[in-house]
């Protein structure tokens, strides 16, 4: 009770510091607004420039691009942007591979190629260019070409974090068992118990009603995919540098998933199965001179995985924008006065919280359908007798 | 637009990334956590039958030993029955047996006496018999010593028949 009492004072305060740092902020903002207007005003001859100004807003240098912001958070891209502090951008610079025209391996830091930079050719393509934020180099015709491109980026980056953290956190569940010999008197508690609780609720509750009988050969990949996209989307909520990386909201990852998904359903899927595709127990006219029904099945069997794909990118890439957009409404609001920015503050806080707790659920909530859809569809492709018709 | 298209290079990495993870986490990973709670399960549950069938079985002996005691009261009291009337059967063969004997014995002691008496009736009879001839003898050799004896006792022998002709229930007393 007394600690119950206690986290919420804490999580109050939280809210609180948050609400007047974010207003002592925006006032900073302002004033830095104010003064840029002052001086924009007063001395327009000298062409105000507070940021390098190279980039992003040079005709309204402090209205803040909430949709570009947005976007550079939502969309990978080859550095691992921190934060900026006084047009000094913090990054972590990543790994950019590329292949140019000529078939040769090109290795080298993204911070040769930030703000503009060109190294050996390539560029990152700027705003209005074809494959924008891409790297890009200039073939032989000299027309822009788009490399073979292997980079390190910000999401590949996230994505090595996320899957070591897993990796460590369940070879180091399986240690504690190892540890005590795998005693079966020794029942864990704290965070093992918990980890264990969660793996054994999803295979009793989803993989082994869902797959049916020899659901032990398929539990492993399933609670991988389970766990490797609750980690993502947890990560993701997280603001900087360990997280932060979009990762399940990148249609990339979600597509690799829902190939793996489709891939154990198509290589383990039983004669049954393939007979309900190509030979489904329908009148002979439906699907001899017309292969209408086995059509109809094949285009179910290429909209699982596209349904897993966008599922999961969509909630994820919402969830993001949705919290991003909440966070700029303090920025934006700059401009309405000072009361009506604390005010829009203080909501955007609270907004943004109640957010990020949704997030959670959200993430748990996405991980848990496409595990269960893929436990539905491998459960579908083992089906042992022909004893409904279910299409999906 | 570009949110909509996968990139190549992210393709690469999530694919080597999930390779990774699956790899070490579908061989030592999540195989030995489900593996051990359905160790922990399958023990859990084995000592839960073992437990109803210890208690099936104390039941089992329980009820057995009821059994056997209500078994044993019940022969007991049987042969306490049985003793009894053997028993009871044996004294009154005994009895019977002895009363029969005695029976028997006293019967043949009557007889003995009966035989004994006739014996010795007859012995006395002959004695009597010899003893009256004796004393007739002598009171004859006496009173047959005198005239006047014998006349005499003629005398009295004729009154004595006079007597027993009257009297003829007179002799019949001895």
């Amino acid at each position: 009770m007394k600690k119950a009492v206690r986290h919420i004072f804490m999580l109050l305060a939280v809210l609180l510091t948050g609400a007047l740092q974010g207003g002592v902020w925006a006032q900073e903002v302002e004033q830095g607004v104010a003064q840029t207007e002052a001086t924009d005003m007063s001395a327009e001859v000298v062409d105000v420039e507070v940021s390098d100004g190279a980039t992003e807003a040079s005709e309204e240098p402090e209205k803040l691009d909430v949709v570009g912001l947005i976007f550079d958070h939502i969309n990978d891209s080859y550095s691992w942007h921190i934060a900026t502090h006084k047009g000094h951008h913090i990054e972590i610079p990543l790994l950019c591979i590329v292949r140019g025209e000529g078939g040769d391996w090109h290795l080298f830091s993204s911070a040769k190629v930030a703000h503009g930079d060109s190294y050996k050719g390539f560029r990152i393509a700027s705003e209005g260019e074809e494959w924008e934020g891409k790297l890009v180099a200039e073939g032989g015709d000299g027309a822009l070409y788009r490399p073979l491109d292997l980079s390190f980026t910000k999401n590949a980056a996230g994505l090595m974090i996320n899957a070591l953290l897993m990796v460590a956190i369940f070879l180091g569940v399986a240690r504690w068992y190892k540890r005590r010999n795998y005693s079966i008197y020794e029942v864990p508690r704290g965070f093992v118990g918990a980890v264990e609780m969660l793996v054994m609720s999803l295979e009793d509750d989803i993989i082994r009603p869902s797959v049916g009988k020899d659901y032990k050969r398929y539990s492993p990949y399933l609670l991988t995919a389970f766990f490797f996209i609750f980690i993502n989307n947890l990560m993701g909520l997280v603001p900087t540098f360990p997280g932060g990386a979009n990762t399940t909201g990148n249609i990339a990852v979600t597509l690799i998933m829902a190939l793996a998904t489709t891939f154990v359903v198509t290589v383990f899927g039983n004669k049954e199965y393939w007979k309900e595709i190509l030979w489904p127990d329908v009148p002979v006219w439906m699907k001899f001179p017309i292969p209408l029904m086995p059509v109809i099945e094949l285009f179910g069997v290429i909209s699982k995985p596209f349904a897993l794909t966008v599922r999961l990118f969509a909630n994820i890439l919402a969830g993001h924008t949705v919290i991003l957009a909440l966070t700029c409404l303090v920025f934006i609001s700059v401009s309405m006065g000072t009361t009506m920015n604390i005010v829009m503050t203080i909501f955007s806080v609270l907004l943004s919280v109640f957010m990020l707790v949704l997030e959670i659920l959200v993430a748990y909530i996405q991980a848990y359908v496409f595990t269960m859809l893929s436990s539905v569809f491998i459960g579908l492709s083992r089906k042992e007798h022909h004893a409904a018709h279910k299409k999906n | 637009m570009s949110l909509l298209t996968p990139d190549l290079g992210l393709l690469f990495w999530m694919l080597l990334s999930f390779l990774i993870v699956f790899g070490a986490l579908a061989k030592f990973g999540f195989p030995i956590i489900t593996g051990m709670v359905d160790k922990r399960r399958q023990h859990i549950s084995e000592a839960l039958r073992a437990a109803d069938e210890a208690r099936a079985r104390l039941d089992g002996v329980e009820e057995e030993a009821r059994k056997m005691m209500e078994e044993a009261t019940k022969r007991s009291s049987e042969i306490m029955a049985t003793a009894v009337s053997d028993s009871q059967r044996i004294v009154t063969a005994a009895h019977e047996r002895a009363e029969a004997e005695s029976a028997a014995r006293v019967e043949a002691a009557r007889r003995q006496i009966e035989i004994e008496k006739e014996k010795a009736l007859g012995q006395m009879r002959s004695e009597v018999a010899m003893l009256s001839v004796d004393i007739a003898e002598k009171v004859m050799r006496t009173h047959l010593d005198s005239e006047a004896g014998e006349r005499e006792l003629i005398a009295r022998l004729l009154d004595e028949a006079q007597n027993n002709t009257n009297a003829p229930a007179k002799e019949g007393e001895r």
